[in-house]
């Protein structure tokens, strides 16, 4: 039986508590008296006959008739698959996504369907790798459809095929991948690894246009979106996407959504230590991290990077739900905070949290320093429900290098955003005012995205914009054992340590400042009463 | 005069004394060049009185050889030095293997106690084999038995012997049913042995499959323990049945989903499961995965063991099915181009 999360209020007997330092670790000891520290519920219990749960999913699915029954030869049939930024890390062979799709298209081929087209739904993302659409999709997959035209990749820039399929109340185009806008039927396959994603945003993100989703990756909706990862009723990005999936709903193809939650079982060992709970780490556990931490500091950071980037997470498939959107979102979010929620009282001054060496948009990238600013505020600092972990005016601690290190095949705008954007503003509206335009429709930028394997131009403002209501909320922002001018250029206040830190605190929240560290891995919703 | 008397003496004494010497080695050189019939009882066998019969001595080869050994912990030793150096080695020059579809395999694999399997790949050439111990993934491949023909493997001794030693292999009777090898195959799988059995019981004859029979469904049925399809492509161009000597050449494996008997399935219905299993595997092998769905689908998938007609056409139709797959091929002779200088 898995242990719930809690939280720890130290004393001075809690032990130095590990925080991730991008592509290594430390221990830091938080002062006593004043500090408690939020730990992750342990994993779930993976379903015991994954296969079968999802063949009993499709053919029992909710508010919606048995899938076999909505397949009829000479219909066009769109599957549709969330994309590599998800789980993380990567998962072991097979992935949700395969195991999903071989069950769909079995039913499918049984069918008689012949015009099945399977699109990854990138939307601004960059187009993934021949080797990471076979790990997702599996070889058998890849090899049957890929050479044959009917596996590809969503252009959100290629408008001859995006077809607008309405417009919401508010003035909201919804543009989607022609194909997806013609089908039959769209069948959706998606991993929850988080409470923000799933529902409506599935297509109406992952088969957008630039034009679709700048109606609600925008600062103002995201300095209102309160939060990303709590109620949906409180988050403007949500409530667009709802209202564009109304739209979809009323005028667009038939969907049937397939959902599955993961548990948070995330590192392999020897590195399973990392989601255990500090005290009760045994001898091997110590001796990994010591051994691990004093290797990773005179390792070339390329070959770090490329040692985490490869481990792939040992986490299993805790329920798969299908039919209609609605209902099946509703039973995926139970299952999520299931896994993630933990009930923390009360706000903090200091919230601290320990940066990874990856996020959703450096799979096998670099984390550069816009993505610490997106990882810190946009996503851990969200994992809230109801309020925010950190009193408004707070400060909000991060732990990692913050090296001015971009990978320009993958990240090719964010290199200039850093030296230009970041140079001229780092207020997300000035920037959208100014900047953004210019970005999102340079020509270069467009090439790279649709040919190679770059994240579309406006990317950078986009991640810079999930963090705004983090930026908005937050006194002060401190990296701890950054690049103090890369840290700078980001509008934040480097620090060489954590004491170093808690002092330049003081002068925001007092000396006597109470402090909350988010621990990870794994992942939490903190439900802050 | 008086000191040559005893020098004529003492010559004679010693022609006398080699004399006797070379008689006692003319005896020995005879005795050793006798032939060994002139040697009776009991340097050979005792004859056989009248009216006496013999009882026959219990047979110590084929399906009664004696295995057990070859699975004590230095025959495993020995064995996984054996597979994995000179055995690997040999499968890669010779059949240069892509092996697939191992991520069928993660569930059973990633349990606590990852169970018993039974193997049961299509049978081309005596390749298949060694090529089985290395794309057998761990925790299965280092606890692999594989059931070998009592009547090829075990005939001779040396041979069974090595047979035991290199591959595991526990003897079966491919003719008759026999109750002491499926008991013992029995519990072994109750030890946590996993087997290799080739269902069709004996290597293609002419490069197209047989029919398989029930050994691997029975002992499912009867132990509960799953059964992998496997299919093998390619062995039968590298060293299959009348071949005199391999030709190196590239061969595939591809693992295919665990299966269970049904409840109340016959050992007969679940053995026609595994042979359709095999052989959409082996559609996939040559195809793709998403054609060889679709031929499920439609009842249309081509059959393991060729088409009906005999002749010239079923191998006209044997080389077009080859053409299919990259496996069986054989490695192109590099083109050596003249110097012009």
């Amino acid at each position: 039986m898995p242990r719930p999360g809690f939280v720890l209020e130290v004393d001075r007997s809690t032990p130095s508590i590990m925080f991730w330092r991008g592509e290594n670790f430390s221990l830091e000891k938080l002062p006593a008296g004043r500090s408690r520290v939020v730990y992750p519920p342990e994993p779930l219990e993976a379903l015991k006959d994954i296969d079968g749960a999802i063949r009993h999913a499709l053919l029992n699915p909710h508010d919606q008739d048995p899938l076999p029954t909505q397949l009829f030869p000479g219909m066009k049939l769109t599957i549709a698959f969330d994309d590599v930024s998800l789980p993380l890390p990567k998962m072991r062979r097979p992935d949700t996504r395969q195991r999903v799709m071989e069950a769909v298209l079995d039913l499918v081929a049984a069918a008689g369907v012949d015009d099945v087209h399977l699109i990854a739904a990138l939307g601004l993302h960059r187009r993934m790798h021949e080797y990471e659409l076979r790990h997702a999709l599996g070889d058998r997959i890849y090899d049957s459809f890929y050479p044959r035209g009917m596996l590809y990749q969503h252009d959100a820039e290629d408008h001859d095929n995006l077809a607008i399929i309405g417009t919401t109340d508010h003035g909201e185009v919804l543009e989607i991948n022609k194909r997806a806008a013609e089908s039959d039927l769209i069948i959706y396959v998606n991993i929850n690894s988080v409470s923000m994603d799933g529902g409506w945003k599935s297509i109406t993100t992952g088969l957008a246009s630039y034009r679709c989703l700048s109606h609600h990756h925008n600062p103002e909706t995201l300095e209102n979106t309160r939060s990303l990862m709590g109620h949906r009723h409180q988050s403007a990005l949500h409530t667009s996407v709802w209202r564009l999936g109304k739209v979809l709903k009323d005028n667009g193809p038939k969907i049937f959504q397939i959902e599955t939650t993961l548990n948070t079982d995330m590192f392999p060992a020897p590195f399973d230590f990392l989601s255990k709970r500090e005290w009760e780490w045994n001898t091997r556990d110590r001796a990994t991290f010591l051994a691990t931490t004093k290797s990773l500091n005179r390792t070339p950071i390329k070959m770090a990077r490329k040692i985490f980037h490869n481990m792939e997470g040992p986490h299993q498939m805790t329920s798969v739900q299908a039919g209609d959107t609605d209902a099946v979102h509703k039973l995926t979010l139970e299952k999520v905070y299931e896994q993630q929620l933990v009930e923390v009282v009360g706000q903090t001054d200091i919230l601290t949290m320990g940066i990874p060496y990856v996020c959703p948009y450096n799979p096998d990238g670099v984390m550069n320093p816009i993505l610490v600013m997106c990882m810190g505020l946009g996503y851990l600092f969200n994992m809230y429900r109801n309020k925010p972990l950190v009193r408004e005016g707070g400060v909000i601690i991060m732990t990692h290098p913050c090296y001015r290190d971009f990978n320009p095949v993958h990240h090719p705008s964010y290199i200039d955003f850093f030296d230009q954007v970041l140079a001229d503003t780092t207020s997300p509206a000035e920037m959208s005012r100014k900047w953004e335009k210019q970005y999102a429709e340079d020509e270069w930028y467009k090439h790279l995205y649709r040919t190679g394997n770059a994240y579309h131009g406006v990317h950078p403002f986009y991640a810079w914009y999930w963090g705004a209501h983090g930026l908005q909320h937050a006194g002060k922002v401190i990296i701890v054992g950054g690049d103090p001018p890369t840290v700078r250029r980001l509008g934040f206040t480097p620090a060489s340590t954590m004491d170093d830190a808690f002092e330049i605190a003081s002068d925001v929240v007092g000396r006597n400042a109470t402090i909350t560290h988010l621990h990870a891995p794994a992942l939490l919703v903190a439900d802050v009463q | 005069m008086k000191r040559s008397a005893p020098t004529r003496l003492s010559s004679v004494g010693q022609l006398r004394r080699a004399a006797r010497v070379g008689d006692v080695a003319g005896a020995a050189v005879q005795a050793v060049l006798r032939p060994a019939k002139a040697l009776g009882f009991p340097y050979r066998k005792p004859s056989v009185p009248k009216g006496m019969v013999v009882p026959p001595n219990p047979d110590k080869l084929g399906a009664n050889f004696e295995t057990g050994w070859a699975r004590s912990s230095p025959a495993k030793a020995a064995r996984a030095v054996i597979t994995n150096g000179p055995m690997r080695a040999m499968v890669r020059v010779l059949a240069s293997p892509e092996i697939v579809g191992l991520d069928r395999l993660a569930d059973i694999q990633r349990a606590d106690e990852s169970p018993a399997v039974i193997f049961a790949p299509n049978h081309h050439s005596h390749v298949d084999t060694p090529l089985m111990h290395i794309a057998v993934p761990e925790p299965w491949r280092s606890n692999l038995v594989i059931a070998a023909a009592a009547d090829y493997f075990f005939d001779k001794r040396v041979k069974g012997t090595f047979a035991a030693l290199a591959l595991n292999a526990f003897p079966i009777d491919r003719e008759v049913t026999s109750r002491k090898s499926s008991d013992e195959l029995r519990h072994l799988i109750d030890d946590g042995w996993s087997l290799v059995i080739f269902p069709e019981g004996g290597r293609s004859p002419d490069g197209w499959g047989q029919d398989f029979k029930g050994g691997a469904a029975y002992l499912s049925n009867r132990t509960g323990v799953p059964v992998v399809p496997v299919f093998i492509d390619g062995t039968g161009s590298i060293y299959g049945k009348g071949m005199k000597r391999p030709k190196p050449g590239k061969s595939k494996v591809v693992f295919g989903a665990p299966m269970l008997p049904m409840a109340d399935e016959s050992t007969r219905r679940f053995n026609a499961r595994i042979e359709a299993a095999v052989t959409a595997l082996g559609d996939e092998a040559l195809t793709d995965y998403w054609t060889s769905r679709q031929r499920i689908a439609a009842g249309t998938s081509p059959k393991l063991t060729g088409p009906e007609y005999n002749g010239w056409r079923r191998q006209w139709a044997l080389a077009e099915h080859r053409k299919l797959g990259k496996a069986g091929q054989r490695r192109r002779q590099n083109r050596r181009w003249p110097d012009l200088g």
